[in-house]
């Protein structure tokens, strides 16, 4: 059996990608998918402890974690779209009018 | 198999909220344009239900839900104050719509249903619990934000917001995670009992609270507020700058007071942020010329205040905390309403030297705007000066010297912005001539029932602190 360090430090390895490619990436769709690439790293631990745990309720989490991501995709991808059709381009650094 | 219908009562006010949401969602096609103020009192009886339903549970204190959510006198405490935030938002919100042409009877549910994530917030007992309430209140505030939808600087704001929001959102989850694995529970009251690996609750424990610190705008996570804050329409930023804030407050504390490696851990964290956040916001906000951001950074720099009373970990300094947050819900909603209205149609007037001239033309707005600014900086007899004083004796108390010098010395920095927003209006001659609109009936209200409570508070604080004294005191 593999053991759970294993899908331990893979899902720290996607949160890391996550994390990393939301501040470096500039197109906000890519952004965007950083975020679900960090939420399923973590559905990945819930799983993993779930599993290592013998306990069924990490699995149940995971369940709701992907309801929610479903939600916040369909506002995110709203507030994208927006974007996109009043600004004509979708990398961030345009979208400017607030200074930082 | 059936929840218990004491279950129910204890979730009474957030069912109320969520059913006046539908139902505004479902009347809205029905009502003609001409008379949408139906819709607006429709939401606005759903919030004040909302406030009756919590009278209600107060009746049944216990856990609910096998101990997923708990009505104890710190829920009720909170449950009416993001109650009574909904309730002041849609009655300061409705004038705002109509004038923007914005008016959509969404707005109002979305404004029900993100106050009823609020509240599964401050009553969660459970860290999953609390999530869902989190992301409820927080994707129900994504679309207001956006609300504006033709203009960019909402879009902007939205997006910004979103991005941000989830990014932290992701933290929070992670830290659930871990800790999930550590002790094997996501229950609080389970926590301390359960034997774990304590590197891995640590680790957890440390990433709930970077996601808790970005919800509720604390250095070093505080870049989105003013943004955010600028871009969304301006009864949005009340909403934002008061309820949510207060439920993610509610829920740091919550875990904090129950959880005993989240206080170990967390002090210093505590400690820091909050000498980091206070200057953060206050120096950066003496540069700002325009007023909503201008707001964005001082609500930046009441949360370091805020977090000043949590460093003190004691009941004294929950209680602070507790009557810091009415306080500053009520001057900040008042602030944000009368910059609402006096921004004019399309937002257009922000900038500070706007106001030059409006002490003499408006007395009425001037003289509202100045008792709120002054409720902000902390000047006496108003409710932003006791709630400073009990931050600041709470700190003493736990000899936290160094922390009460640096309120102090913020204090005296944030004169400076604040003041100058006086003077301008008083002062300075006026560039252009007011239009001057009369404020509306809605709006006068609001106004009112704020700078009532911001002066009440500030001569009898003593009913309030009492309640708060007494909903401090959490179950171990």
């Amino acid at each position: 059996m593999v053991p759970i360090s294993y899908y331990l430090v893979l899902s720290a390895i996607l949160f890391g990608l996550g994390v990393v490619a939301f501040i470096f990436k500039r197109n906000i769709i890519t952004i965007f998918m950083s975020i679900e690439l960090m939420l399923n790293a973590v559905n990945l631990t819930f799983v993993a402890f779930s599993r290592a745990l013998g306990k069924l309720d990490g699995q149940v989490f995971v369940f709701f974690v992907i309801v929610v991501a479903a939600a916040e995709a369909a506002v995110g991808l709203a507030i994208i779209l927006l974007i996109a059709r009043n600004q004509q381009s979708l990398n961030i650094e345009r979208v400017n009018l607030l200074k930082l | 198999m059936f929840a218990p219908i004491e279950d129910l009562y204890r979730l009474a006010p957030e069912l109320v909220l969520c059913t006046f949401g539908i139902l505004v969602m479902l009347a809205e096609p029905f009502v003609p344009r001409k008379r949408s103020g139906l819709v607006a009192f429709l939401a606005l009886l759903g919030a004040g239900a909302a406030l009756a339903a919590t009278r209600l549970s107060w009746a049944h204190p216990g856990t609910a839900f096998y101990g997923l959510v708990r009505v104890d006198d710190f829920s009720i405490f909170l449950h009416f104050v993001v109650g009574a935030v909904a309730v002041l938002v849609i009655l300061g919100s409705r004038d705002y719509l109509e004038r923007e042409g914005l008016h959509r009877g969404e707005f109002y549910a979305l404004v029900l249903f993100a106050t009823a994530g609020m509240g599964v917030m401050v009553s969660a007992q459970e860290l999953v619990t609390a999530f869902i309430g989190l992301e409820i209140s927080s994707i129900s505030s994504y679309i207001l934000a956006s609300f504006r939808r033709n203009v960019p600087k909402s879009n902007e704001s939205a997006m910004k917001y979103f991005l941000l929001g989830s990014f932290a959102t992701s933290f929070f989850l992670y830290g659930v995670a871990l800790v999930y694995g550590a002790t094997g529970t996501t229950l609080l009251s389970r926590m301390d009992s359960a034997s774990g690996n304590p590197t891995l609750l640590r680790l957890g424990l440390g990433m709930i609270f970077i996601g808790l610190a970005f919800k509720v705008a604390s250095a070093p996570f505080q870049l989105w507020t003013p943004d955010v804050y600028e871009g969304a329409p301006t009864p949005v930023t009340a909403l934002l700058s008061s309820g949510p804030k207060a439920a993610a407050f509610a829920l740091l504390l919550r875990i904090f007071d129950t959880v005993f490696a989240a206080s170990q851990l967390w002090v210093w964290a505590i400690w820091v942020s909050a000498a980091l956040t206070m200057f953060a916001g206050n120096l950066a906000a003496l540069v700002q010329s325009n007023v909503k951001r201008m707001l964005a950074y001082s609500s930046i720099a009441h949360a370091g205040y805020i977090l000043v009373a949590f460093a003190a970990r004691n009941e004294i300094g929950t209680a602070a905390v507790l009557f810091y947050l009415v306080a500053y819900a009520l001057m900040k909603l008042g602030a944000f309403t009368m910059v609402t209205h006096l921004g004019g149609e399309g937002e257009r007037r922000l900038e500070i030297n706007d106001y030059a001239g409006l002490g003499s033309q408006q007395p009425a707005a001037a003289a509202f705007l100045t008792l709120y600014l002054f409720s902000l900086l902390g000047l006496p007899v108003t409710a932003g000066f006791l709630g400073k004083f009990y931050i600041f004796n709470a700190a003493l108390k736990s000899h936290l010297v160094w922390l009460a010098v640096l309120l102090a010395i913020n204090t005296v920095i944030s004169a400076y912005y604040y003041l100058r927003v006086i003077v301008v209006m008083y002062m300075r001659e006026p560039q252009k001539e007011w239009a001057a609109t009369p404020i509306p009936r809605a709006v006068g209200l609001v106004l009112v029932l704020t700078a009532a409570g911001t002066l009440y508070l500030g001569l009898f604080p003593n009913y309030l602190m009492e309640f708060a004294t007494q909903s401090a005191v959490l179950p171990r």
